[in-house]
């Protein structure tokens, strides 16, 4: 199985989803990100999908659980770098990902996970 | 006009995603716009997705349409599972037999131009979808 990797910046974690990911990677990212956020005591999450393609009901909601979950152990979460064409499809889609908080880069959700940490 | 045909399994996760990365070529092929390439990609992929897990796996056709000039990409996703006894409830948004959001057929219904339906329980579910350029 692969897993996409997790850096450790400090209190902060850095995910960077560069893979057309299949929904079982999708479901280890969880695990892996949960195990990682209580191991190190992160206090922020940062998600970078800048380079996905398509972010589609499942991976809608993948998000969103893992900033729940992320919240319930004291991180906060930031999604960055949605491409236009995926942030139209998704609100057709019928997801606007409430709750979850955006910066349009990575410099902006690190300053704003920053702030909040 | 059919200009072409052509189709692929849907049995496991990795061939969901063989099957959108199949789709984004066909679409850029037809010369769709970016937006336009990932909402036929996005509702393929909810489509494939519920083949495989409420239908037990099953198919995706594609076939190039070319209707006197106007291009476009009709796909149709069909398994073998136990259908959908009642579909209208099933294209509700919010409404999941499973482990979804309950979006998949609504919102693949909202991203392309033409959707259609036939499914019975016991009989299988097959999904068309036509996304004009």
């Amino acid at each position: 199985m692969q897993h996409i990797p997790i850096l450790r910046m400090g209190e902060l974690l850095l995910v960077t989803i560069q893979v057309d990911m299949h929904d079982q990677m999708a479901l280890q990212l969880q695990d892996d990100l949960t195990v990682a956020i209580a191991r190190f005591g992160s206090k922020g999450v940062l998600i970078d999908i800048s380079a996905l393609e398509m972010v589609d009901s499942f991976i809608g909601r993948m998000i969103s659980d893992i900033s729940g979950m992320a919240r319930i152990l004291d991180a906060a979460t930031v999604l960055v770098g949605m491409r236009p064409a995926v942030a139209i499809t998704l609100v057709e889609l019928g997801l606007s990902l409430p709750g979850i908080a955006t910066a349009l880069n990575v410099e902006r959700g690190m300053a704003l996970l920053r702030r909040n940490v | 006009m059919n200009v072409a045909l052509d189709e692929a399994p849907l049995r496991s996760d990795h061939e969901i995603v063989l099957a959108r990365q199949m789709v984004r070529r066909l679409t850029q092929e037809l010369g769709f716009s970016l937006v336009d390439q990932t909402k036929m990609v996005t509702a393929a992929s909810e489509l494939a997705r519920n083949a495989l897990v409420y239908g037990g796996g099953g198919r995706m056709k594609w076939e190039l349409l070319d209707n006197g000039g106007r291009r476009g990409l009709k796909l149709t996703f069909s398994d073998e599972g136990p259908g959908i006894a009642n579909v209208e409830i099933a294209m509700t948004d919010g409404w999941t037999s499973g482990k979804g959001l309950g979006m998949g057929l609504s919102g693949a219904r909202r991203l392309v131009n033409q959707f259609e339906i036939d499914t019975r329980p016991g009989a299988g579910t097959r999904v068309t979808i036509t996304r004009w350029k």
